[in-house]
């Protein structure tokens, strides 16, 4: 039995992978040193030909990566700010995510993005508190938010394995998250759904760190009103299967997402339910306000944060419909 | 991936193979580049490549001198103005030509296009359609090359107008703290699409590489055995370890930036200006070291060998629309169509 960390368990993930797989590399910044934690002892464990720290030059070392990538290795890029996957958005979607289909399949390119506490870190203000999985989603590159240690572990090692470009976000907010483990860790395929608690009334679909405000909000509200809490894990290709399959027992939904609201990974949830799903009730998201920037005073950073009170109002709206 | 065509035309029994050590075979491949970008000008205009081209006619000292310095397990990137160093690097002309028109039997089974073909069995990773971006790409595979240590060697072709993308002087960086065994070739023919270098680039190309303690050449580009010689060092330097290298090839484009041009009248330059660069063709250069009659043949057999890829390229299927979303994703997910059923 181990108490496993949320970051520990990416730790893990990445020095498995290592040591399972000679093309795996890792390349990021201050990763050396461990600054953000999952890379923590892979420098000694693994030597600088596969960790390799690199300078401030985030758009030529995710491109190299592909380089990479094309020539066998399955490299993994750290990101420690959310914020800079908009510098290699062209490296990531125009590039990476492209070969495949532009190459006719000659190619593909093997590398994970992490990104080590995405989302608002309380005090960190505007240029470092965005949690733009939405956008990969949008441009169709794999995209994982795990909520838990275990999740964290077992994605982080698909998503190494897997023959596409994916990004993995760990929210801040859920690396304090702690999990008493009595199995044995394994790889978790992507594109799978989990049901954290399951419930009749309502299914609410929460992203990365709200799972856990979900499942809280659920046990308060337990004795008026059945919560299905559904983790999709994989934003994209996200487990519809597992929606409607939930919907089929609910009948009702609302989103749980750190996305800004225009154009977000909860408006796609509730278009597709709306169009092909079961709905006894009109769905509900609560999310980040729209073109979101979030403020630097504490309390200004919370009000643009999806929160529990926002989801209960929510839940008590969906269940107004018989 | 799309099956290979079940018969290649005459001239084309070994794609891939692109000998490029004797004058001759350098002639060869110039007079087949040249007669290639010729062949597809008339296609674009004709209907049968859609889109357009970014013609490479006037720069092919350029890609033929550096891939003759290239040996067989080597790899390079290329830029939206490919054509000639993918055909210089060994690609079928065929095939090359039916990417082009869009047709199966392309390199990339019509899914790129002039601006993204690769052949990833020959090192091409690929043209690539935005300026600069190939270059670190090509530092990943020297970097993946140098922890092999397999000895082989990355090319990275570019513009001059990739000397002011930040990426590029980023990956010159790294190569040159790695000491990664890349070649970057800038090809300056004086103009990014139209603004003209002397108002667009501070300092120097040399200079910039060489601020980086990268060793830098300047090149006449218009000269196949100049290019040929500096690749050559540059290239056995890297190999042995010495890192990267740089070099800047002066050449020119005859034809516009794209073949959209030809329907615009732009007066970016004055026809004196390309008379004079058409008077330093690399063609007859190259030719003057040969004997006539070996000239002529080569020049019949680049004739035919186009005639065939003509007739192959137009002869090859259009893809099937039901596979418009082939190979998104190389585990085969199948995204979500457009539209409920």
């Amino acid at each position: 039995m181990t108490r496993l960390s949320y970051t520990k368990a990416l730790n893990r993930a990445i020095a498995d992978e290592l040591a399972d797989d000679p093309a795996v590399c890792v390349f990021g910044e201050d990763i050396g040193a461990g600054m953000a934690g999952p890379t923590l002892g892979l420098l000694d464990r693994f030597g600088p030909e596969r960790i390799v720290d690199t300078p401030l030059s985030e758009q030529a070392f995710t491109a190299m990566a592909i380089g990479a990538a094309l020539t066998g290795r399955r490299p993994v890029l750290e990101f420690q700010i959310p914020s800079l996957l908009f510098l290699v958005f062209e490296q990531l979607v125009n590039q990476a995510h492209k070969f495949s289909l532009m190459t006719g399949g000659q190619a593909s390119v093997p590398l994970t993005c992490l990104v080590p506490g995405s989302g608002s870190r309380d005090g960190w203000a505007g240029q470092h508190s965005d949690h733009p999985y939405s956008l990969f989603a949008h441009a169709g590159v794999k995209t994982v938010v795990p909520a838990t240690p275990t999740d964290a572990y077992g994605l982080l090692r698909s998503a190494i394995r897997d023959p596409d470009p994916v990004v993995v976000f760990a929210p801040a907010a859920a690396l304090p998250v702690r999990e008493t483990v009595t199995w044995d860790l394994a790889p978790i395929p992507l594109g799978r759904a989990r049901i954290h608690r399951p419930g009749t009334d309502v299914t609410v679909v929460a992203v990365g760190h709200l799972v856990h405000d979900a499942l809280a909000v659920a046990d308060e509200v337990a004795e008026d009103i059945s919560v299905e809490v559904l983790d999709p894990r994989t934003l994209y290709p996200l487990d519809w299967a597992a929606l409607a399959a939930s919907l089929e027992r609910t009948g009702r939904l609302v989103v749980f997402d750190d996305s800004n609201r225009s154009c977000g990974f909860a408006a796609e949830v509730l278009a597709t339910a709306s169009e092909e799903m079961r709905l006894i009730a009109p769905p509900r998201r609560v999310t980040r306000p729209d073109g979101a920037v979030l403020p630097f005073a504490p309390a200004l950073d919370r009000a643009l944060q999806p929160g529990r009170e926002q989801l209960r109002h929510a839940l008590h709206a969906v269940l107004k419909h018989p | 991936m799309t099956a290979p065509p079940a018969t290649l035309p005459p001239g084309s029994a070994a794609p891939g193979s692109a000998p490029l050590d004797t004058p001759a075979e350098r002639y060869r491949m110039l007079r087949l580049i040249r007669g290639f970008e010729e062949l597809a000008l008339g296609l674009v205009k004709a209907g049968a490549i859609p889109g357009g081209i970014h013609p490479y006619i006037g720069q092919e000292a350029v890609a033929v001198g550096v891939c003759s310095a290239l040996g067989p397990a080597d790899r390079l990137t290329s830029t939206h103005r490919g054509h000639g160093h993918v055909l210089a690097r060994g690609a079928a002309p065929h095939r090359l030509l039916a990417e082009l028109a869009g047709r199966v039997d392309g390199l990339n089974g019509g899914r790129g296009g002039s601006m993204h073909a690769a052949d990833l069995s020959l090192g091409i990773l690929g043209a690539n359609g935005i300026v600069g971006a190939g270059a670190p790409i090509a530092v990943g595979a020297a970097w993946t090359a140098r922890q092999a240590g397999d000895g082989r060697v990355a090319v990275a072709f570019f513009g001059d107008g990739a000397l002011n993308q930040g990426v590029l002087l980023e990956s010159f960086n790294l190569a040159a703290m790695w000491r990664l065994p890349v070649v970057f070739v800038c090809e300056n023919n004086g103009y990014a699409t139209t603004l003209p270098a002397a108002t667009a680039v501070a300092g120097s190309a040399t200079g910039r590489a060489a601020a980086f303690g990268i060793p830098a050449e300047e090149v006449d580009g218009m000269d196949t055995e100049a290019v040929r010689a500096a690749a050559l060092r540059a290239v056995e330097r890297a190999r042995s370890g010495g890192g990267p290298g740089f070099l800047e090839c002066r050449t020119y484009r005859y034809e516009g930036h794209h073949t959209m041009e030809r329907r615009m009248k732009l007066h970016y330059r004055t026809p004196e200006e390309v008379e004079a660069w058409r008077a330093r063709d690399p063609l007859p250069r190259a030719a003057a070291q040969l004997e006539q009659p070996a000239v002529a043949e080569l020049d019949d057999a680049v004739a035919r060998q186009l005639a065939a890829a003509e007739e192959f390229a137009l002869a090859s299927e259009h893809p099937d629309p039901a596979g418009a979303l082939d190979h998104l994703y190389a585990d085969g997910l199948r995204p979500r169509a457009g539209a409920v059923a």
